[in-house]
């Protein structure tokens, strides 16, 4: 039996033809559109830190050492007790007993007291700050009102990151604040976690790949694994707080290295964090180098084995090669997101405020994301320029960690 | 089946195996999860010569060559029956371990595939993990030569191998395979991605070399089975689309006087 059709007619051809290339160019412009919210959005973003990281300050010394003599004699040749009278006077309590508990008064000399008090108070005090934007736009307005409101202080522009920001330590006052602590916080941090989970996560990759076979338990394996990727990462943070900071105490504090780690610290330090972090990021890690290995294309497995090679030669010389861009690129993509993670190590037990830096794995830590929300959830507002600036630092650190991986991809790749 | 030139081979010959020929499948099944796709072929191969298995699409052809040197186990859900004998023992057997076979019996696959490193590296792999003891320079000097590709690459083994056209990566590919010196080269349609002026070369460089070698060629090219083969197997699906073997002889006799219907049908054109 035969069907009658309809032949397609130039005129229905026709008649179309419009109105197709009209959708053509909507969705055209959807895609244009979403390109251009999505890159306005990232300048926001910069311009919203940039706004934080830079402005003017008003620098107030509320103790001018010049003028200070009393009965003409000068301040250097105070009596101590004199001395530290002017030193309670001027510092808050908590300071001055602070201090007093570093070193009793009663054992410092006069010298010692004297030094105490310029670095104490000496020292030009920041007593209000103005954004970027103000500093640019709103200039006679930021004048007058420092005119107003504080007319001793002196009006600086500052750049909130700077030299000493990035190698001073954490300190509670504004203007000696450092992040070298949470910096080398984050390295040791991201260091043991790549050291970890990139080994595991290519071991597991190329197991489950190369050698695996298709069975219910691998499948399962799988299923588990693409799962995992998607946990939150707090979950995870609960998973390195109760293996690692409370039933691998032992280890993660060094205690069972005989390391004499800091003793506070009991669980609480970089390697535990590390070791999070790694279980973190490890599922991203198999399932990208999986498709990187996936992706090798088989027709050069097979070529190596018609040689008579092994599988671990075929998997070394040939699969892991080809491989090895990907898993790079998924690399760079999943360490990231790990030096970028503040809520599992919030659980794991990063340590609010540390003076000390980070001397090995056993080390209690902080890192520069811990640090950034620290600052921002301060009420005051000089501590947000702080925050400004400390998110300045991660990203240009986290870029630099991105373009290295990328000159290491970039350089596998060009060997064919 | 009785075939001038060949004698088939007794069961004594199965008890002591292969004594005259390079290769010898014997009631030879391959499976691909239920799928039986090749059903019972005896297939022994002379030494010294090219050996052209043609036949349809999907009719086993590649799966019989792949049987010669284990690779169809790469293939997670085949399963093979039956004996290969070669050097007087079945592959098969639980006791042969696929990596001497492998380095025994070479390969050439049908798409080139040179590894994505130098011209050097693509010869000498092969034989560096095979633990070649001489001078690998002139080791991969003499196999381009022997693949009639020297001239062309001499200048630039330090380049990928990729880099190459097509016709040159095929014959790279025979130099690699013949670094290790196998004693069999399997040959998968080794020109249909070719050019007519490469795949010429390729056939004459097949003829070159079947003075040392056996050579197994898979091609859907009859001409080309005419041309480079001293023996021709014909290859066809049976009911259920299992690969069988139809018939096996001289190549002049299987092209001027086939005995069989089905072989006549198919070299004349007429297969249905």
């Amino acid at each position: 039996m035969e069907t009658q059709i309809r032949e397609p007619s130039h005129e229905s051809f026709r008649a179309n033809l419009p109105r197709r290339h009209v959708v053509s160019k909507i969705w055209r412009a959807v895609f244009r559109v979403s390109t251009v919210v999505g890159i306005v959005a990232l300048i926001l973003l910069i311009l919203n830190i940039c706004n934080r990281s830079f402005g003017y300050v008003a620098v107030e010394s509320p103790f001018n050492l010049e003028s200070q003599s009393l009965q003409g004699v000068p301040l250097e040749e105070l009596p101590k007790e004199e001395l530290l009278a002017l030193l309670e006077e001027n510092v808050s309590r908590g300071t001055f007993r602070r201090l007093d508990r570093e070193k009793p008064f009663e054992q410092r000399s006069q010298e010692e007291v004297y030094v105490l008090l310029i670095a104490e108070v000496g020292e030009p005090k920041i007593v209000k700050t103005w954004t970027l934007y103000e500093s640019l736009f709103q200039r006679a307005r930021v004048f007058a009102q420092a005119q107003e409101e504080f007319p001793d202080a002196e009006l600086r522009f500052r750049s909130w990151i700077n030299w000493d920001f990035i190698t001073s330590q954490l300190s509670s006052e504004v203007e000696k604040a450092g992040i070298r602590t949470a910096i080398l916080g984050s390295l040791w941090t991201i260091a043991i976690t790549i050291l970890v989970a990139f080994p595991l996560g290519v071991g597991a990759a190329v197991y489950l790949e190369e050698y695996a076979g298709d069975n219910p338990i691998n499948r399962l394996i799988q299923t588990n694994i693409n799962n995992l990727a998607g946990v939150p990462s707090i979950i995870y943070g609960m998973l390195g707080l109760a293996i690692f900071v409370r039933s691998l105490a032992a280890i993660t504090s060094g205690a069972a290295f005989g390391a004499n780690g800091d003793t506070a610290a009991n669980g609480r330090t970089i390697l535990s964090a590390g070791l999070t972090l790694a279980l973190l990021v490890l599922p991203l890690l198999i399932i990208n180098a999986q498709e990187s290995i996936r992706a090798v294309p088989n027709s050069l497995r097979q070529a190596s084995y018609a040689l008579g090679a092994t599988k671990l030669q075929t998997v070394l010389a040939h699969v892991l090669p080809n491989a090895i861009p990907g898993i790079l690129t998924g690399t760079i993509l999943s360490i990231s997101r790990a030096f970028g993670e503040t809520a599992p190590l919030v659980v794991v037990g990063a340590a609010t405020y540390i003076t000390l830096d980070p001397s090995g794995p056993f080390s209690r830590f902080t890192t520069l994301p811990i640090q950034i929300y620290q600052w921002t959830s301060r009420p005051q507002d000089e501590y947000r320029h702080l925050a400004g600036a400390a998110i300045l630092v991660l990203l240009i650190l986290l870029l630099s960690l991105n373009a290295f991986a990328i000159i290491l991809r970039n350089r596998y790749s060009r060997r064919f | 089946m009785i075939i001038p030139g060949i004698q088939t081979t007794s069961p004594q010959a199965n008890v002591s195996p292969n004594g005259r020929y390079a290769i010898e499948a014997h009631n030879l099944n391959v499976f691909y999860g239920n799928f039986r796709a090749v059903k019972n072929v005896d297939l022994p191969i002379q030494p010294q010569k090219v050996t052209a298995i043609i036949g349809p699409s999907g009719c086993g052809k590649s799966t019989v060559l792949r049987s010669f040197n284990r690779m169809n186990e790469l293939v997670p859900t085949a399963r093979t029956e039956g004996e290969v004998f070669f050097g007087g023992q079945n592959i098969y057997n639980p006791d042969v371990d696929p990596v001497e076979v492998r380095r025994r019996i070479g390969m050439v696959f049908q798409k080139p595939n040179p590894f994505p490193k130098s011209i050097y590296e693509n010869v000498a792999w092969g034989a560096r993990i095979n633990g070649y003891q001489g001078n690998m320079d002139d080791l991969v000097e003499a196999r381009l030569h022997q693949a009639a590709l020297w001239d062309e690459v001499k200048d630039k083994l330090s380049q990928s191998g990729l880099s190459l056209s097509g016709g040159q990566q095929q014959r790279l590919c025979i130099a690699r395979a013949i670094a290790i010196h196998p004693e069999i080269i399997l040959m998968d349609e080794p020109a249909s991605a070719l050019d007519p002026i490469s795949t010429l070369r390729i056939e004459e460089l097949m003829h070159k070399l079947s003075k040392d070698y056996t050579i197994i060629i898979v091609t859907h090219n009859m001409q080309q089975a005419a041309r480079v083969s001293d023996y021709t197997a014909f290859f066809t699906m049976d009911d259920d689309r299992a690969g069988m073997l139809v018939e096996y002889g001289r190549t002049n006799q299987i092209f001027t006087n086939p005995r069989d219907r089905r072989t006549e049908d198919y070299i004349t054109g007429r297969f249905g």
